[in-house]
């Protein structure tokens, strides 16, 4: 199994070129949420040549829509969302220094082609692990569209949060080398 | 006749919610347990690893499970004997539901299909009554996630397709739905019926307990040769490769028309949610 790598926000170039599909991440540091609705506003914003409501260089956005958080409780239950409803807005916040991508399942040809272009990563965090992923969220405090709900965009402090490298910057996929690995017969 | 009164059907709803969503079925465990054991990805058993965990944590802090807490489905069987009072049967489960998700601290997942508006409490629910012999009331409240939902299918295959045309489907199916409904996964059969019957049968075989046998042995043979296939397609854990893509099939099967062959595929994630109780 490949080695446990520790990485702290926000990522350079050389922090995403070292990694390759498999590593096992921690990260640490600030990171962003954002679903659907949310991109579709951020890239609105590209489109009219408008300022982001945050700095997006050497960023990571986090796919995930959590439960409300118990009191006592910094963050709800937060596992990744499906990514594929974000493939038609990723390229261009990658365009613009977005980093790397937190989520669960494959990315379109044209979001891998972009990674590879401007040096970003995607990374799957556990599907179904809301409440172990929660744990590792120490702040939290909405940055923008407060109105989307559990959907607005976050800023999270995280200590150690677990991924794993599944789109590397040269061009690699763990879905399908994983699967082509194991499969029999 | 026995009188129930339905303001402790809305109990049990509540807390059923609430229980599900954050206390994963002893079953599950031990099928984690014994995947950890057979799977050949250190990655996939590393994942398989932090699955139990969750679930430790999730019922320790009673937190959910997965963000995801889902669409509340809710199964009530009602004996003949029994006299609800005090309001109606739907309107209590409704309120249950409100009441687990607000209290347990549960995502509201619903909303409606076009203008995407969330109905803010997580309903309505999917009820599904049987009246039954007796004067009980059981009650299961399976709470099912999208990204697994998503993946489901009913097909009406043609009679001369025959056991392989089931087995073809059901694997092809898996196969397709790769890392999406979050595997490993617990693949839901149902065979037969009409096309609505076949997609409740399905759900309803997800209930059986994990490890358990099917009581129809030709059943049980075709559930071990699918699940078998299955965990040679290599997806694994979360998709990234691995021997364990399924941790079980259940089949449950009826007989259907004579010129059809309903089938119907209903995938569940290893968030395997479901709890029951009897009143």
């Amino acid at each position: 199994m490949n080695e446990l790598i520790r990485l702290k926000t926000p990522l350079t170039d050389e922090d995403v070129e070292k990694l390759k599909i498999g590593d096992r991440v921690l990260i640490n540091g600030m990171i962003y949420t954002g679903r659907d609705a949310a991109h579709k506003r951020l890239v609105d914003l590209l489109e009219e040549g408008k300022e982001l409501p945050f700095d997006i260089k050497g960023q990571i956005i986090y796919y995930v829509g959590p439960t409300p958080a118990k009191p006592g409780q910094v963050f709800g239950s937060a596992g990744p969302t499906t990514s594929y409803r974000m493939d038609a807005y990723s390229p261009s916040l990658i365009e613009k220094g977005l980093k790397g991508m937190i989520g669960k399942g494959m990315r379109s040809e044209a979001v891998k082609e972009a990674m590879k272009k401007y040096k970003a990563v995607y990374f799957a965090a556990t599907g179904g692990a809301g409440a172990l992923l929660a744990k590792r969220v120490k702040k939290a405090r909405v940055v923008a569209y407060e109105d989307l709900g559990p959907e607005a965009i976050r800023e999270l402090e995280v200590e150690d949060l677990p991924v794993i490298v599944v789109n590397d910057v040269r061009g690699n996929d763990l879905y399908i080398e994983g699967e082509k690995k194991y499969r029999k017969g | 006749m026995r009188e129930v009164n339905v303001r402790l059907i809305t109990e049990k709803v509540r807390d059923l919610c609430m229980e599900a969503n954050t206390d994963l079925g002893e079953d599950v465990l031990q099928a984690f347990d014994r995947a950890m054991t057979l799977e050949e990805s250190p990655l996939g058993a590393e994942i398989l690893k932090e699955l139990k965990e969750n679930a430790r944590i999730a019922r320790e802090e009673k937190v959910a499970i997965c963000q995801d807490t889902g669409f509340a489905v809710v199964f009530v069987e009602l004996g003949q004997d029994v006299h609800l009072v005090g309001g109606d049967l739907k309107e209590a489960v409704l309120e249950g539901v409100r009441q687990g998700y607000r209290n347990g601290y549960l995502r509201k997942s619903i909303c409606h299909p076009f203008t995407r508006a969330n109905t803010g409490d997580n309903t309505p629910a999917i009820i599904h009554t049987e009246i039954v012999p007796g004067e009980k009331v059981k009650i299961t409240v399976a709470p099912k996630g999208g990204g697994s939902e998503n993946m489901s299918r009913v097909m009406m295959l043609t009679p001369s397709d025959g056991i392989d045309g089931i087995k073809r489907f059901v694997i092809e199916r898996v196969r397709e739905s790769g890392s999406n409904p979050c595997p490993p996964t617990i693949v839901g059969v149902g065979i037969g019926g009409t096309f609505e019957q076949a997609a409740l049968l399905a759900k309803k075989s997800l209930l059986r307990s994990i490890g358990s046998r099917n009581p129809d042995p030709e059943l049980e043979k075709l559930e071990s040769e699918i699940l078998t296939e299955i965990n040679k397609l290599g997806i694994g854990p979360q998709g990234l490769g691995g021997r364990t893509t399924s941790l079980a099939v259940h089949i449950l099967m009826m007989p259907c028309h004579i010129a059809s062959f309903p089938l119907a595929v209903n995938i569940q994630c290893h968030a395997h949610r479901h709890k029951e109780v009897e009143i």
